[in-house]
């Protein structure tokens, strides 16, 4: 995986293998935020321009970590924020996680993707949810190893989650050249 | 129709002060990249590049640094878009 600026264009260049497993990761992340409409607004309180939305916490780490609390020491500010503010977060999230899973089908052996800026943004947001969802599944810490040993049984995820790492690091840098 | 206005006093929440501005923290996790935290700072905040890698630094070392102050509004506002971007963000009053 490399991102190159060609003609004043970023490009992402990747294998195969690299665009099957950022798409099943991205279909993972879409599954875990939830369908469109398991967060619509009831039809009624549109009407009236009320906002309705979820006020508890998501129970799933993961999940909560991707819409944490806006208040610490707060549980019913930190509830209206969150009847205000979920559904345009995981939404937000959702096209993040789509864009980036359609950039890539069908992917072709050698294809360049061109990532406009709108596109590098939604890459670059829906990596770091990818890392935030692994790397609370994985309970990663600072003092975290990533290269373990081949037979300990985090040995896979760890190593995805520094090779996306490694890839938003990238992106990271080639943005900067913009 | 609405219900009539309450004409009892409302109680003085000391802990509320108008003139006291809300700010946004960030606060220390051990997964979002520091070179990403810096980029959204910049991005989001229109910080110039050494005031970013300042506070990320703040973040990094001291637990949380606040990022931005104003107003509660302009404060959940932001704090929405730090979401958006997957910082660890809250608010509160300074």
């Amino acid at each position: 995986m490399r991102f190159v600026w060609s003609r004043g264009r970023l490009e992402a260049r990747l294998e195969p293998v690299e665009a099957q497993v950022l798409q099943s990761l991205a279909v993972d992340l879409l599954e875990l935020l939830g369908p469109q409409d398991a967060t619509e607004q009831d039809p009624l309180e549109a009407l009236v321009g009320m906002q309705s939305g979820p006020v508890a916490r998501p129970t799933d780490p993961a999940l909560a970590r991707l819409l944490p609390d806006a208040y610490r020491e707060d549980e019913d500010a930190a509830g209206e924020f969150r009847r205000f503010t979920e559904q345009s977060l995981r939404s937000g999230k959702r096209a993040h996680a789509e864009a980036l899973r359609r950039s890539l089908a069908p992917y072709v052996k050698g294809r360049r993707i061109p990532l406009e800026r709108e596109l590098a943004d939604a890459w670059l947001g829906c990596l770091n949810d990818l890392r935030l969802v692994l790397g609370t599944r994985l309970e990663v810490t600072e003092e975290t190893e990533l290269d373990v040993p081949p037979d300990d049984p985090r040995a896979e995820a760890l190593s995805l989650y520094a090779w996306l790492g490694w890839v938003q690091e990238s992106l990271l840098a080639a943005l900067s050249r913009r | 129709m609405t219900a009539p206005a309450r004409l009892d006093k409302p109680e003085v929440d000391d802990e509320v002060t108008p003139d006291r501005p809300w700010v946004a923290i960030v606060w220390n996790d051990p997964i979002n990249l520091m070179s990403y935290v810096t980029h959204v700072l910049m991005e989001l905040f229109g910080y110039p590049k050494a005031k970013a890698e300042a506070m990320m630094l703040d973040v990094h070392h001291k637990g949380r640094a606040a990022v931005s102050s104003g107003t509660r509004e302009q404060i959940e506002h932001d704090v929405e878009r730090l979401h958006a971007k997957g910082l660890w963000a809250t608010l509160q009053q300074d």
